[in-house]
Parts: structure tokens; C-alpha cells; sequence
């Protein structure tokens, strides 16, 4: 990449900056009131790890935060990022029933950070009690969110637990792919710290398959579990995709990561493709870093891309542009990127989007990010492993209740199983793994807190359990109607 | 973690946190579900012939918004059976055996007493409690408080209590009086173990001005109900310090009146108290709330290097001292900090028409923008001449820490009131001149 942010190292701080900044304690205390404290909360239920929330916002009331924040990672020990980066709008915030009162729903991820911050800040480990070890040893691969969770919860049932990270750093796409304005790396390193409090031993560039075989695992460990996520960004198909000025998204909010953020190379006019949350981490984050012009190109309209509302309206606020029913056909230049030509689409009656005769047209770009979705990795896993079973779509298959494969001492869970979810989805499948494993290694089965509705409520299959967002906007109009009709009659 | 085992009188528990008696220590049920929440005791509701209830017992007191500030009811002591009380005492001291398990009694005659005596020994209970506070109907039939509004009556009937039982007894006071030290001397002279304060006070919580009735509401009529909850708590502060500093009542005490939190129970503890109970938030929200009084207040001694919850008790007893002995020296006055200050004006308002007109609002220059204030709008600025140092805009301002109290010091020694005048009668001083 030759071409570089054209913003002072200041100007490039200040809008990469958080987006929200940590309550101060007067808006925690007044935020924290407004909590009408439910038992058997909607909230909780919605969170896929299951937090008691009335609990921990009790608790910022009453001004005990290390006791908030304990409640926090007991459950989801990636509490910290979570309370950042988790769509709270369709998870606690959007079942908080605040909003059957039509008032605004308790800023959950705000408060959540507020606790965490404060124990963060006061550097207080907040587990300081020693388990005593069961004796059992498990290896995790992979040290991304889905590996934290397994890997903390095992240790707090007394499991001696080694993860194995490629990388220099744990942490995963949580210390390498999150955008830096909802949480810069610093973050994700502190809860490495407290995982690392728990016991748990992290063994860095180290890859499974290259520097320790398989096999070993599978002899030296009592389990392993299987949390290494996804593999590189699907490839376009088009030609010139090798050209300087192309890059895969999570390549490009890795360098964000990993050098000094006016370092960061940007375009001056740069294109995305594809229409998922991880295009508009890289379109707002182009823009911020001072690309003059970032543009989405998507082949389907607004209402079918993949990204959360309101992401879609942080990027068009960040000034992003978008290019609906449009694919690329061509990457244009001779080494360096020197624009795409484009082509128009429509969506048929069956819902295919095919491209329209005679409708190509150019654009000029000097920075092209693919952000199409992460390949499973499907061979390189039967390689290792050639029991692992996968579906039809390249999904690790394992027990949904339990995360154990089809080979009985290895578990998985995270985006190798989901496909690509939250982290807080990961952390949930972690946990889920954990207990799993605790049963076949112990037969000691362990009750929540994965969803704990405290009135018996079964598990979701995966994460929350809910297909779609706990609200659904549609029921809820009609009931509206409905009785605004009986009021009024 | 700090130690947070209590032992009140000879009845240990391995936390302070006790359900106090009343609605939620009625049954059996209640007093496992306490106790799997982790709470540290329990006075069961008081038990006495079972009387017959009225419909519609409790009515509340809601501040902008917040529910149940404070907390009214005419219910009567238990209305179930002695035998039935005892029995799932009995039941429950045997799962329970670490925690403390109090039996509440009421009843009239000596030989009332004996008997009931006799069974809360058999029931296994680790002490009990008189009643001689509930402020509605039972007092109609000269028990509850028409005891404890009367130290004579109180310390007949605590003796004939205390000639028939080995077991710790603690009476619990009515805030109805005129001084709760006296019915609380009375106690001790009659040999009780522990008080405990405060039960209940006299109240009306509101008027239906549809019915012209007040709520509880029951059949066209109300009654006089007992108030508790948050709004009760510097009732009850004042007078569970005014015990602990008496050295005529000299007795244990366990705190009671609108504890919510563990910051609560830690103001009552520091003010004397050996362990607290709690009602009316457990009616609120439930027994699980004592989770947080457990962990916090945990957390709170450990912030103060404290290995026991016994280091806190008493500390600020004797802060509290008669007002003639407070120093007329000492000079406070308020101080805006212009960074927080959001330019509502109240503290000038509050300052002009309800104390001591010493706030000016003066043109912004100097200060700048503050948050959410208009360019060139008035601001709030002290003078510091006039300051009393009341605390009064520090107390209306909605921003925390925006106004503070800040020391002013003086060369001058420190004069009580009490020195002053003994000072101004041997000639020694001058009278302070009177304000203008």
C-alpha cells in the first residue's frame, strides 16, 4: 500500500476515538436507579451468557462496582468487551421492559461498562479465591473469545487449561477485529489479564499443526476444545484481486490494531464490498482515518444487507456512501488499484440478484476492502482432525447443548461452529463447552449461568437462543394498534 | 474478606443481615427461601393468638416516580396457629442450624408469657424478641406498643419474661414516644438482653380525595398504620445512636428501620448497632437483595482494612454529641465548581428565598461555557461573606460534587456554646455580635 492517511497523528486520535465514552459516576447512579431491578428479567434472558443484570446494576447503586463487576464476568468474562461491542438493541436492551412502559430501555452496555472500568481501574482481581485443581487438564486452540470463555470457566471448576494462540497475542478477533471506536486493544488485553488471573496458561505463537502436532493434544490433554474461529476473507472471483490497494477487511482492522493509527495506510477514495457489520467497521474506519471518500458497493438494496440498523446509520453519520444493486466486475489498474469497474443488479421474484445487460460503468478508487464473509476452513480441520464432521455450509458440527463433536473429548464452539457471530456468542458457546466437558470429565453436570432464567426456562440451542432480535417490531405494532383502538373506543 | 459473624447478645449469625418480623418471615417457605439467599437470621413473624386481618393492609408513599419510598400497614401480628408457628420453627432451626432463628412473641398475661416461653425454648429457637412496638390495633388491646409506650407496664412484663427463660431476649422498641431512651432504660433495668429499634411509626400515607378516605382503604374506613421503609431510616438513625450512647441502656443492639442496602446496615452498624433487620426492601424487591448487602459490605470493610464487621460498630457513635458542645468557630462555606455547573440556578434560588441571600447570579465572564449553559445567561457565584455555609445549595444542586463545602480556616480556638456562656459569665469574652 503506497497511499497513507493524509490526517495529523491528533486529528487521526480524535476520530478514531470511542464512540461513547465511559459514563461518569453521576449518569451511572441516575442510569442505574432508573432499573426497576425484575426478577426472571427479560434482560437476562436475552444475554446468551446470561448475566444477571438487575444484579449488577444493583450494585452500581449502591456504589458496590468490584461487587457489579464480579457479577459481570462470572458469567461472561469478556464482560468488558461485551458491554462495547455487543448489539445490545437486540439482546438485554432490546427486552428490557422499559418499553412496554414506551420509555427508553436501561442502558445496559453502558452500565456494564461503567462496572468494568472500575474494577479495571482499581486493579482488583476479582477472584481472588484459589480453586482447588480437579486434576484434569484441557487444551484450547485458538485464544479468541469462544476459547476465554471455555477457557475461564474451566479454570474456575479447577481445570489446569492451556491455550495455544498462532498469533504474537491472544485474544483473537477480539484483540484484532473489532473496530477501534468501540474499543481500542487495550481492552481486550485487560481481560486476557484476568483470564490469565484465573490460572489459565497462554502459549503464543504456537500453531497446532505446525509447531505442536494434533495428535499431541489429543494425548497429553484430558479434552480439547476447538475455538479457532474462521479462516481468510472469501475472494472475490473478479479479476484483479491481486493488485496493490486490495485488502481483506479484517487485514485492514488488524493494521489498525497493530500500528500507530496515523500509520494506518488509507485511500483517498475508497471502495467495501460487501454490506455485513464487519464492512461497516471498515467503511467508517476508512473514513476516519481519512479516506475522502468510503463507499459500500452491495449487490442487493438497503433492506437485505447484513448489518445491524443501526451500524447502517453510524456509517451513513460518519458520512459513508453507499452503492446499492451494484456488483463489482473488474478490479481496474496496473499494479495499484486504479478504480472498479461496477455493474447494476436487480433482485428477481426468487429473490436472486442477477446483473443488468449493458448497465457497466467505472469508478475511480485507490483502495479496494473486501469484506465478504470468512471461509471456513473445512480442509485444513480434516487434515488434523479427519473425524470432524462439517455441514453442508462448512460448520463444525458438535452438540448444540454441549458443544462435543462428533470425536468424544474434543468440543468446539465460536464462529468455526456458528458460522460468524457476537463475541458474546462465542463467550456463551465457550461456556456451554466448558459444562459440557465438566460432565463428561467429572459427571458433574452444572447449572447456568448460560440464560439462567431463574423459572427453568430451557437453553437456546446456541447463543440467546432466539433466532431473531427478543422484540419483534411487527407483533408489537399490532398490539399497539390494537390498543390504542380499545382506548379510544 | 472481613469476618462478617455477629453475635448479638449470645445469638450468633454468620452475617448481620437478619429478616426483621413481619410479612416475610410468616411461614416456613419464607424462611428457607431466606436463608438459601443467604441471609443471616430471622424474627419470625410475631406469633401470639392468631388474630383475624383485614383486606387491604398496605398503602405507600411514592416520590417522583420512586415507588414505595415509604411504607404503611395495619396488618396484625401472625394469624396462624401457635402450634403451627412453632412447629415450622422448629423444622426450620433443624436445616438451618447456623443461622439465627429469633421467635417473636405478643401476648398479655404471666402465664401467657410463661407458656409461650416454654414453647419458643421447646422450638428450639435461638432467642426471642417482644413486640412492644406495633403502632396498630394490637396496642387497642393493650399490647404492642400501649407496652412500650409505657416503661413502667414494659419493665413488669420483661421481668416476668426474664424470670421464666434462659434464652437471650431481646425487646423491640416503638418509636412512638417521646424518648426512646426510657423505654429502653426500662429494658435493661428489667434485665433484657438487647433492644431492638425501631418498630413501625404512627402514619398516614395519603387521602383518596375521591373517597375522602386514606389507603390501606377497607370498607369506607382506614386506620392509623405503621410506617417503615427508606423515608424511616434517620428516624431510626437517631434513635438507635440515642441508645448506644446512653450508658443507662448500655444493651446490644440490632438496627432496624428502612436498611435497603449494605450501605445502610453499614451507617446503622457504625452508629451502634450489632447486627440490622430489613422488611420493607425485601417486600420490594425480594430476599435475593442480600447478595449485594453481603458482598458490599464486604468489600467496604476490606476498602477500609477492616478484618471484622465488629471493627465498624460504634465508630461514629460519639460524633453525635449534645449541640452546646459543637464548635461556634468553625466556618464552612460552598464552593461552584464552573466545569459541572449546568446553569440551573437552583442553588441561587434555594439560597435567595430559603436561607441567607448569599448567591449572586453575575455575568459569565471568567467562567465561560459550562455544560448545557447559554452564552452570556447569568451564573450562580457565592459570596463568600455571606456564606453561612448552611449546606443548603450543596443539597438542592442536581449535580454530584458540582457544589461542594469547603473548610475556611480560622486562628481562633474552637468555643462550644457551653464554654462561650461560661466565658461571657466570668467576663472573659465579649458577646458575639448578633447577625444584622
Amino acid at each position: 500500500m503506497q497511499v497513507k492517511t493524509k490526517r495529523t497523528k491528533q486529528e487521526v486520535a480524535e476520530a478514531m476515538g470511542e464512540i461513547e465514552p465511559c459514563y461518569r459516576t453521576q449518569e451511572a447512579k441516575v442510569e442505574a436507579d432508573r432499573c426497576l431491578y425484575c426478577f426472571d428479567a427479560p434482560c437476562i434472558m436475552a444475554c446468551p451468557t446470561g448475566i444477571d443484570i438487575p444484579g449488577f446494576i444493583k450494585k452500581i447503586a449502591t456504589g458496590n462496582l468490584v461487587g457489579s463487576a464480579r457479577v459481570i464476568l462470572e458469567s461472561n468474562i469478556l464482560g468488558a468487551s461485551c458491554a462495547r461491542v455487543c448489539p445490545t438493541q437486540v439482546l438485554c436492551e432490546g427486552a428490557c421492559v422499559m418499553l412496554d412502559r414506551d420509555e427508553k430501555p436501561i442502558k445496559i452496555g453502558r452500565l456494564q461498562r461503567y462496572a468494568t472500568d472500575a474494577l479495571w481501574e482499581k486493579g482488583v482481581n476479582p477472584f481472588p479465591k484459589k480453586v482447588k485443581p480437579n486434576g484434569k487438564k484441557v487444551a484450547l486452540v485458538g485464544s479468541g473469545p469462544a476459547s476465554l470463555g471455555c477457557a475461564a470457566e474451566l479454570a474456575r471448576l479447577g481445570y489446569a487449561t492451556t491455550v495455544f494462540e498462532k498469533d504474537a497475542e491472544p485474544g483473537g478477533l477480539n484483540r484484532y477485529g473489532i473496530a477501534y471506536y468501540k474499543m481500542p486493544p487495550a481492552v481486550a488485553q485487560q481481560e486476557v489479564k484476568w483470564v490469565k488471573d484465573l490460572g489459565v496458561e497462554f502459549r503464543t505463537n504456537t500453531e497446532i499443526g505446525k509447531d505442536v502436532p494434533m495428535e499431541k493434544l489429543l494425548e497429553d490433554y484430558d479434552a480439547v476444545f476447538l475455538g479457532m474461529g474462521l479462516g481468510r476473507t472469501h475472494r472475490l472471483g473478479v479479476p484483479g484481486e491481486d493488485k496493490a490497494g486490495v485488502v481483506e477487511a479484517l487485514e485492514f482492522i488488524r493494521w489498525i490494531h497493530t500500528k500507530p493509527l496515523h500509520e494506518v495506510p488509507v485511500g483517498e477514495r475508497v471502495a467495501v464490498l460487501g454490506c455485513g457489520n464487519t464492512a461497516i467497521d471498515a467503511v467508517t474506519q476508512a473514513k476516519r482515518l481519512g479516506a475522502k471518500e468510503a463507499v459500500i458497493i452491495y449487490r442487493r438494496g438497503e433492506g437485505d444487507m447484513t448489518a445491524y440498523p443501526y451500524e447502517y446509520e453510524l456509517a451513513k453519520k460518519d458520512g459513508c456512501n453507499f452503492l446499492f444493486h451494484t456488483a463489482p466486475v473488474e478490479i481496474l489498474g496496473e499494479k495499484q488499484v486504479t478504480g472498479l469497474r461496477l455493474i447494476r443488479t436487480q433482485v428477481g421474484a426468487d429473490g436472486k440478484a442477477t446483473t443488468v445487460a449493458g448497465s457497466e460503468f467505472t469508478e475511480p478508487f485507490d483502495m479496494v476492502i473486501m469484506a465478504l464473509g470468512q471461509e471456513k476452513q473445512v480442509s485444513l480441520w480434516q487434515k488434523l482432525l479427519p473425524k470432524l464432521k462439517f455441514d453442508s455450509a462448512g460448520r463444525l458440527e458438535c452438540n448444540p447443548a454441549t458443544g462435543q463433536t462428533s470425536m468424544p473429548k474434543v468440543f468446539a464452539g465460536g464462529d468455526a461452529v456458528s458460522g460468524g457471530r457476537e463475541v458474546v456468542n462465542a463467550v456463551a458457546e465457550g461456556k456451554k463447552a466448558a459444562h459440557g466437558m465438566h460432565a463428561l470429565l467429572c459427571g458433574k453436570p452444572v447449572n447456568g449461568p448460560i440464560q439462567a432464567s431463574r423459572l427453568g426456562h430451557r437453553d437456546g440451542a446456541k447463543g440467546s437462543g432466539f433466532l431473531r432480535p427478543v422484540r419483534v417490531p411487527e407483533l408489537e405494532a399490532a398490539y399497539k394498534k390494537e390498543r390504542n383502538a380499545k382506548s379510544h373506543g | 474478606m472481613a469476618d462478617l459473624s455477629v453475635n448479638l447478645a449470645g445469638i450468633h449469625s454468620p452475617n448481620p443481615f437478619w429478616v426483621a418480623s413481619a410479612p416475610p418471615a410468616n411461614t416456613a417457605y419464607q424462611c428457607h427461601r431466606a436463608f438459601e439467599a443467604g441471609w443471616g437470621g430471622l424474627v419470625w413473624k410475631t406469633i401470639g393468638d392468631p388474630i383475624v386481618n383485614v383486606s387491604s393492609r398496605y398503602s405507600s408513599l411514592d416520590i417522583a416516580g420512586n415507588r414505595m419510598v415509604g411504607f404503611n400497614n395495619i396488618e396484625l401480628i401472625s394469624d396462624r396457629s401457635i402450634e403451627t408457628n412453632f412447629k415450622e420453627i422448629k423444622e426450620c432451626k433443624k436445616r438451618w442450624p447456623n443461622r439465627a432463628l429469633i421467635a417473636s412473641l405478643m401476648t398479655d398475661t404471666k402465664e401467657n408469657w410463661h407458656e409461650m416461653l416454654a414453647r419458643a425454648l421447646d422450638s428450639g429457637a435461638d432467642g426471642v424478641e417482644l413486640n412492644f412496638g406495633c403502632p396498630h390495633g394490637m396496642c387497642e388491646r393493650g399490647m404492642g406498643s400501649a407496652v412500650g409506650q409505657n416503661p413502667d407496664v414494659m419493665e413488669t412484663i420483661v421481668g416476668w419474661v426474664m424470670e421464666a427463660t434462659q434464652l437471650p431476649v431481646i425487646v423491640k422498641l416503638t418509636p412512638n414516644v417521646t424518648d426512646v431512651t426510657r423505654p429502653a432504660r426500662a429494658a435493661k433495668k428489667a434485665g433484657a438482653n438487647a433492644i431492638s429499634l425501631i418498630n413501625t411509626i404512627n402514619s398516614i400515607t395519603q387521602v383518596n380525595l375521591d373517597t375522602m378516605c386514606p389507603e390501606p382503604y377497607v370498607a369506607g374506613r382506614s386506620t392509623h398504620g405503621g410506617y417503615c421503609g427508606p423515608a424511616v431510616k434517620p428516624i431510626a438513625l437517631n434513635m438507635v445512636q440515642s441508645c448506644a450512647i446512653d450508658p443507662e441502656v448500655g444493651l446490644p443492639i440490632s438496627g432496624i428501620g428502612g436498611i435497603s442496602n449494605w450501605k445502610d446496615a453499614a451507617e446503622f452498624i457504625a452508629l451502634g448497632s450489632t447486627n440490622v433487620q430489613v422488611c420493607t426492601a425485601i417486600m420490594h424487591y425480594g430476599f435475593r437483595i442480600v447478595e449485594d448487602m453481603i458482598d458490599g459490605l464486604n468489600d467496604f470493610l476490606d476498602s477500609k482494612g477492616m478484618k471484622s464487621v465488629n471493627d465498624l460498630r460504634g465508630l461514629a457513635v460519639q460524633s453525635v454529641q449534645k449541640w452546646e458542645t459543637l464548635d461556634l468557630h468553625y466556618q464552612r462555606i460552598a464552593k461552584i465548581d464552573y466545569d459541572k455547573c449546568i446553569g440551573c440556578n437552583l442553588c441561587y434560588i434555594a439560597c435567595e428565598d430559603g436561607a441567607h441571600q448569599a448567591i449572586a447570579l453575575v455575568s459569565p465572564n471568567g467562567h465561560g461555557l459550562g455544560p448545557g449553559r447559554l452564552p452570556g445567561k447569568a451564573i450562580p457565584q457565592i459570596k463568600e461573606k455571606e456564606c453561612v455555609g448552611c449546606n443548603l445549595c450543596s443539597l438542592v444542586c442536581p449535580v454530584e460534587q458540582c457544589i461542594t463545602m469547603v473548610d475556611v480556616p480560622n486562628d481562633q480556638d474552637p468555643l462550644s456554646w457551653k464554654e462561650y456562656q461560661t466565658r461571657l459569665a466570668s467576663g472573659k469574652m465579649k458577646a458575639i455580635p448578633a447577625h444584622d
